[in-house]
């Protein structure tokens, strides 16, 4: 659950760092034709799946408080989800 | 009677992939919602619970299917550049959308927002589909981790949906197509 958030979150960042910077933009063209959206989505896609695997080593034997989890789970894709919303993209773009 | 070959894969991609996996998150909800307000443990026989195992399963390959045909396949088309000297845009999607500020908001809202909200969805529901499949024998001790992970699945759900809504929208106005043709009936036969 955290790494699904945590994954959200990543994506978020991603596409609006992509937008604001030609450089960044650049760096996460791994594939030409689908362009920046290429990286975006390939590094949210190793932050959820390596969060979950870390998760999953270090909590699996473990009781954890799953209201904190979840909780910071819910702002991580809250956030995620703002940022992927354009007009508050180019808000915090100053577009 | 015929179409692209485009046109199919774009098909393919939104109402084959997309929309079953739509369905099949509507379907993810109604489980969980049995499991939240159900008294005790639901009398589901294990042939049962195997085929609510298949169903999770199709539907994160359905969600995948989608976002990585839509990525990997159509945005390309979609996003193409306009070589030197051609004029109609018809076969470059995105350009076409810009070349008009009425139409440009297809883009500049419809698209930017899906291509990037629309992989929220598998990943969402994978984490969902995952935790039905572990817990699914455990509704009384883990009932209020069912109803977290419930909300979860309704925001894949919307995000799916928005996607899917776009992407519908933005083909209508500025279809994804191109290709060989693909006839589907001669001369009205």
């Amino acid at each position: 659950m955290l790494a699904a958030g945590a994954g959200c979150f990543a994506l978020g960042v991603l596409a609006v760092a992509g937008d604001g910077s030609k450089a960044v933009a650049k760096l996460l063209t791994f594939y030409r034709p689908t362009g920046p959206l290429s990286g975006v989505s390939t590094v949210a896609i190793l932050v959820w799946l390596v969060g979950w695997i870390m998760g999953n080593r270090f909590w699996r034997e473990k009781t954890v408080a799953i209201r904190k989890v979840s909780t910071v789970a819910f702002v991580l894709l809250a956030v995620g989800l703002l940022l992927t919303f354009p007009p508050f993209e180019d808000l915090l773009l100053g577009k | 009677m015929q179409i692209t070959v485009r046109d199919l894969v774009t098909m393919i991609h939104g109402m084959l992939f997309g929309g079953f996996f739509l369905m099949a998150c509507f379907g993810a909800l109604v489980l969980l919602h049995r499991s939240v307000i159900s008294q005790g443990p639901a009398n589901v026989t294990e042939r049962g619970r195997g085929r609510e195992r298949v169903f999770l399963v199709v539907m994160v390959l359905l969600g995948w299917a989608a976002v990585l045909s839509g990525a990997y396949v159509v945005y390309p088309w979609y996003r193409a550049v306009v070589p030197p000297g051609v004029m109609n845009l018809g076969a470059y999607p995105q350009r076409l959308l810009m070349a008009d500020a009425h139409t440009a908001g297809w883009h500049t809202l419809g698209m930017e927002w899906k291509e990037h909200v629309a992989w929220m969805a598998p990943m969402l529901m994978t984490m969902v589909a995952w935790v039905m499949m572990k817990y699914d024998d455990a509704v009384e001790e883990h009932r209020r981790l069912r109803s977290i992970v419930a909300v979860f699945a309704v925001v894949a759900f919307l995000a799916a949906g928005v996607a899917g809504e776009f992407g519908a929208l933005i083909d209508k106005h500025a279809p994804v197509e191109g290709g060989p043709v693909i006839t589907l009936e001669r001369d009205g036969k």
